[in-house]
């Protein structure tokens, strides 16, 4: 996936450390994608992926920083998502993106059904934490 | 040794000039508050603080925080907490305190062997009046939670929507508190209108996402089990779309785009019951 690093500087950052911040994350992303001019669906799957990743950053990272950007890369524009946290990070990542798999009591979609709602997904993981970024281009 | 001549000399004045000091703080607060609350409630308060604050100090010094100002203390919590229940803003709560400052100023700040005295009585008050602010900050959020708390009932109304059929109109974010709320008031209101149906509408529903669908999912299970057959209804075109993205399965959970087509679904199948059971008895 392309660097969208210095797009990434201009972006609106979110802290979120409880339930209602996730909602706020999600709501800034609605508003942004809202303003770019996205089609209804695709504004409803980004929202719905970066609801998961928000939520997965609170439950099993512990909370981070959600950073939403409007981008463009060549005549297309999009909006990219960064979800970051300091969390103990994936152990298996193969096994946390299958269909169906929790450590918890989730429904062990969040990770895999988010790759498939969005058009490029990212994922970095570690023993100090876990980054998600994420690109729904326009229309 | 000065901090206890400084006591000492505070405790002298306060308590030589009580009914004059006690008139002026009455009165200066009084006219900040503007008739928001009588002048005789008002001198009752403070003439309680001022007698707890005096004896505090007489008996162990001017450290706020120390055991002896335990009975000041409560008070002045007990006074936030009504402020801040009565509307009023936490500088005006914090007033109340630090007013009295400006009641001793002239008495005390002129002369050298009083001006010390003076300040460390200051410092006390500004600690007091910090402790009013939290307190008022912490009512406050006592307010604002349970107010959520009450919203929350409001926003998940259960109604029947015909003969055997409840309605559950959902609006906004379904998180565990919503949720939870919502199976209580549908397995009530089965109960209560001897239904058989239920449709639970997520067309004010923004984002279903798998935390939202396990949710739906567990109040379906739950009215399962009272012997109610479930509807998810309002479920609009992107909404649709998202969910099969996601891969949630919503099993064997009829849906449907609206809420009319619903009603008309579950009055069908009331209809067939009905008949059945007639056949039943022939
Ligand atoms: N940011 C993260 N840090 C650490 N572990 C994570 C993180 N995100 C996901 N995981 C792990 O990956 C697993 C799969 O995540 P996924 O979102 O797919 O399912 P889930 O959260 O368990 O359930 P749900 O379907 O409700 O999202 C999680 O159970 C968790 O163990
Ligand atoms: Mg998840």
């Amino acid at each position: 996936m392309k660097d969208f690093g210095a797009a990434g500087v201009t972006a609106e950052a979110i802290p979120v450390a409880n339930s209602s911040d996730v909602v706020s994350a999600r709501q800034t992303v609605r508003n942004l994608s809202q303003r770019s001019g996205m089609s209804l669906v695709h504004q409803t799957k980004l929202v719905t992926a970066a609801s998961e990743l928000g939520r997965n950053m609170l439950i099993y990272g512990g909370g981070g920083v959600v950073r939403v950007a409007a981008v463009t890369d060549g005549g297309r524009s999009g909006i990219f998502v960064e979800f970051r946290d300091q969390g103990p990070g994936i152990g298996d990542i193969e096994l946390a993106m299958t269909d169906g798999w929790t450590s918890g009591n989730g429904m062990g979609l969040g990770l895999s059904g988010a790759k498939r709602l969005v058009d490029e997904f990212d994922i970095e993981t570690g023993p100090s934490g876990t980054t998600v970024r994420i690109v729904k281009w326009g229309r | 040794m000065t901090a206890e001549i400084n006591t000492r000399l505070l405790v002298e004045i306060l308590t030589a000039r009580r009914d004059d000091f006690l008139a002026q703080w009455t009165r200066t607060i009084g006219d900040d508050l503007q008739g928001r609350l009588s002048l005789a409630e008002l001198g009752h308060e403070l003439g309680e603080l001022y007698e707890a604050v005096l004896k505090a100090i007489s008996i162990g010094g001017l450290d706020g925080r120390g055991e002896h100002f335990g009975e000041a203390r409560s008070l002045l919590i007990e006074l936030s907490r009504n402020r801040a229940r009565q509307g009023f803003t936490p500088t005006e709560t914090a007033r109340s305190v630090f007013a009295l400052k400006e009641v001793l100023e002239p008495s005390l700040a002129g002369e050298a062997a009083s001006a010390q005295a003076y300040l460390q009585f200051a410092r006390l008050l500004d600690d007091l009046g910090l402790l009013t602010t939290e307190a008022y900050v912490r009512t406050r959020e006592e307010i604002i939670s349970s107010q959520a708390e009450q919203l929350l009932e409001l926003s998940t109304p259960v109604v029947k929507l015909w003969d055997g059929v409840v309605g559950v109109p959902l609006v906004g974010t379904l998180d565990s508190a919503r949720t939870q709320v919502v199976m209580e008031k549908l397995l009530q209101t089965l109960v209560d209108t001897d239904s058989t149906h239920a449709i639970i509408d997520i067309t004010g529903v923004p984002t279903v996402d798998t935390q939202v669908a396990q949710h739906l999912l567990k109040t379906v299970v739950a009215a399962r089990m009272m012997g109610a057959r479930c509807i998810i209804s309002g479920i609009r075109p992107q909404i649709a779309q998202t969910i099969v993205a996601l891969g949630i399965e919503f099993g064997d959970i009829p849906t449907n785009s609206s809420l009319a087509d619903a009603l008309r679904q579950a009055l069908k199948e009331i209809a067939l019951e009905t008949e059945d059971d007639v056949k039943g008895l022939l």
